[in-house]
């Protein structure tokens, strides 16, 4: 069992969690993830990892609540258990000096990249940090962000805070000014780091991608998450969830991502009305 | 042969199962057990030869004569007792061993009559001490040694009990939130009801084996690091066939394409099959094609029916007698209405749209000359495309050894494959103190197998700690 030791809803349905896992904190490297199982009628749920504290063993997880499970996960609070967490997963962020680095995060994709743009500002890349979110209120972590990079620019996607758009216009607007960009590295939905790859591309722009796929095992033992990468399968859980974003098959991934689609909302539905009967807020947002 | 002749029954006394038509609708086990009377009449059958032929075919050296006799005897405590001196998992074995290759192949009555049913009173007595025994047994005085096993499948788990019983602390490392390794997620429940598995488990855990899960050696500590900071004497490597072929035809990442692992592991580790009262989704179609011919190909055949699949196709390219799967298994699912597609393999899948699968293009094959395998080598015949029309497709062609060890431990050696390089007598690998077994070494096999080897690796991992 592992203890919720701080939960920081960051804005309506993105929570923020801090785990106690002092085995998974004590190897954990930017970029790679997390397993967990709320429960034994539970489900098995990658979240990347969006923080640790070695010395304080603990794991910071940032997720938002569109499924069954992360909407469980979302009523849970601090001093509660969650009953599987496994990690760390997957391969590091690779790290080294690169020169000049765009880190771009949309979303709840802002949370993972964080850690790995501190990570490559510590190895002496100046770092350009560009994120976005719908509108104003899905904004979080711009101080943190700001931190971890050399310069920030934030958008957001309907104006409602600083400049209306999406962050392949900033990312486009860099790319202009001109300076060489030595790396890029995009997290959030697969249609922005889709966007993002194809805006690159054009530039020459070398593009990190993390993949968030479907998993149930995340050791390689199932083939669930495999992803065609510069023509060959590849799993994302063992051989990423890092891949050369201008090799991968966005589009078969899309498709792949929906495969349970009819499932999902039918959990979902499920579980909103039993937790309507259930709970105070009468279907609300508990 | 010094008692009185008896009149041999020619016979193996029938195992009850379960109705082909009603077990496919659900995922009880499919085998009943014997009843007392009928382990008796079958335990009588033996004639006890004095070479015992029946224990050479025993990878784990099972005494057999002895505890058949006590089972004819009615004394299933005793017969229980007896496996267990060697078999730490004695109703996982009784269940899944092959024994028509093994002990019962060797059975002098098999000769000339069927062979004395060795499996199916295993099978009684294991279960008759789960559920009346107090399964007691002797483990030696501490050593102050520390060994961790890596995986908690067949190989580890004897491997640890073996380990146990000498008196070393055993720690056992599983990657899943369960331990029992392919016990668990891989063979389904109506084959080996998860239950069983776990009672095993427990015992182990009464031998004072500790079993911490969510552990991932490799990425939450690396072998090394149990040796030097966590300060294990030795390691064992028992980590199976987790990592699943794909056969590399184009399509095969269509949405409704499954490796048999994924099939089979979101069935019955994560029990699928009770979705939406469990979480873990599976989707299976209309008509379904499991490609491959070995037991993990029947498992998941017979899993897709109890899925509520249409009609359930095994496809495999060379004929009926070449498959690997055992024949208990074969018939069980022919009995429970799966089909077969023999001397028949895809070249293709196609897909809709959507990117789901809607067909295989398949190519005809005759039988050639015999391969390295000894069987006869498949051979396409050229012009004879055909199409297949399914919704889901398994890939059950087989499984190799995961890369997360290989990749993360300095100095093992391993072959082309990503086979760990152990001793077939010892287990020891090119790194000391780090013994490997199982499928992890051999490739995938069965069940038995690994758990010989794990027993074997536990007399040298004594042998080595105690400096002998």
């Amino acid at each position: 069992m592992y203890r919720i030791l701080k939960k920081d809803v960051l804005v309506p349905s993105i929570n923020l969690f801090e785990i106690e896992a002092p085995k998974v904190a004590r190897k954990a490297e930017p970029g790679q993830f997390v397993i967990l199982r709320l429960h034994e009628q539970g489900e098995r749920i990658p979240l990347t990892i969006a923080d640790f504290d070695r010395a304080r063993g603990t794991i910071t997880c940032v997720f938002q609540e569109v499924g069954k499970t992360t909407m469980e996960l979302g009523t849970l609070n601090e001093g509660d258990y969650i009953q599987d967490f496994v990690g760390p997963l997957g391969m590091p962020s690779h790290i080294e000096l690169f020169g000049r680095v765009v880190c771009v995060g949309g979303g709840v994709g802002v949370a993972p990249v964080h850690p790995i743009a501190r990570a490559l500002k510590e190895a002496g890349n100046e770092v350009l940090g560009i994120i976005g979110a719908r509108h104003k209120g899905l904004l979080f972590w711009e101080d943190r962000m700001r931190a971890a990079c050399t310069e920030l620019r934030v958008t957001t996607d309907d104006g409602s805070y600083m400049r209306k758009g999406f962050v392949t216009d900033l990312l486009k607007e860099a790319i202009h000014e001109g300076g060489k960009i030595d790396l890029c590295l995009a997290i959030g939905p697969l249609p922005m780091m889709r966007a993002v790859c194809e805006l690159t591309r054009e530039y020459g722009i070398k593009t990190i991608v993390s993949l968030n796929t479907l998993m149930v095992d995340g050791t390689g033992m199932c083939g669930c998450c495999r992803v065609t990468v510069g023509g060959e399968t590849r799993f994302a859980c063992v051989d990423g969830p890092e891949f050369d974003g201008h090799q991968v098959d966005f589009e078969e991934m899309s498709r792949r991502s929906v495969i349970y689609k009819p499932q999902e909302l039918l959990a979902r539905e499920k579980y909103q009305q039993n937790h309507a009967s259930r709970c105070a807020c009468k279907g609300g947002t508990c | 042969m010094t008692e009185k002749k008896k009149a041999i029954k020619p016979q193996k006394n029938p195992m009850p199962v379960q109705d082909p038509a009603l077990r496919v609708k659900n995922f009880n086990e499919v085998a009943l057990g014997y009843s007392e009377a009928a382990v008796i009449d079958e335990a009588s059958r033996c004639l006890h030869c004095k070479n015992m032929p029946c224990r050479q075919g025993c990878p784990v050296d099972i005494d057999i004569s002895g505890f058949i006799k006590l089972a004819a005897e009615g004394d299933f405590a005793g017969a229980a007792k007896k496996i267990k001196e060697k078999n730490a998992l004695p109703a996982v074995c009784g269940r899944v061993c092959p024994q028509e290759n093994q002990c019962e192949k060797y059975c002098t009555l098999g000769k000339k009559y069927k062979p004395v049913a060795i499996g199916r009173i295993e099978r009684f007595c294991a279960d008759w001490e789960m559920a009346n025994g107090t399964g007691s047994q002797e483990v030696a005085p501490p050593t102050g040694k520390k060994v961790a096993v890596v995986g908690s499948g067949p190989a580890g788990l004897t491997c640890a009990a073996d380990l146990a019983k000498l008196g070393h602390r055993v720690t056992i490392f599983e990657a899943l939130h369960t331990p029992g390794g392919v016990l668990m997620y891989g063979i389904p429940e109506f084959r080996l009801p998860k239950a069983i598995v776990q009672a095993e488990i427990e015992n182990l855990k009464k031998l004072g084996v500790e079993i911490q899960v969510n552990s991932v050696v490799g990425r939450f500590a690396t072998i090394d690091d149990l040796m030097q900071k966590e300060g294990f004497d030795a390691v064992f490597i028992g980590t199976g066939a987790g990592l699943p072929y794909f056969m590399g035809i184009p399509g095969e990442n269509a949405c409704g394409v499954y490796s048999a692992n994924e099939f089979l592991t979101r069935t019955n580790l994560m029990k699928a099959y009770l979705f939406p009262t469990y979480d873990t989704p599976i989707r299976v179609g209309r008509k379904v094609a499991v490609l491959g011919g070995g037991n993990v190909a029947m498992d998941a055949a017979r899993t897709a029916l109890r899925l509520g699949a249409e009609e359930s196709w095994i496809v495999y390219r060379r004929s009926k007698v070449e498959m690997p799967a055992r024949q208990e298994e074969v018939s069980h699912a022919e009995e429970e209405g799966v089909r077969f597609k023999f001397l028949t393999s895809p070249t293709r899948i196609i897909c809709n749209d959507d990117y789901w699968v809607t067909a295989m293009e398949c190519l005809q094959y005759e039988l050639g000359e015999p391969d390295e395998s000894g069987r006869r080598r498949p051979v396409p015949i050229k012009g004879s495309e055909f199409i297949m029309e399914v919704d889901t497709v398994v890939v059950a062609i087989g499984q190799g050894p995961n890369p997360l060890i290989p990749r993360t431990t300095k100095g093992l050696e391993c072959t082309k494959r990503g086979n760990i390089v152990a001793d077939t007598e010892t287990g020891a690998t090119s790194k000391p103190g780090v013994f490997a077994g199982g499928d992890v070494v051999t490739g995938a096999a069965t069940v038995i197998l690994a758990m010989g080897a794990g027993r074997k690796a536990a007399n040298a991992i004594h042998n080595y700690l105690t400096g002998k």
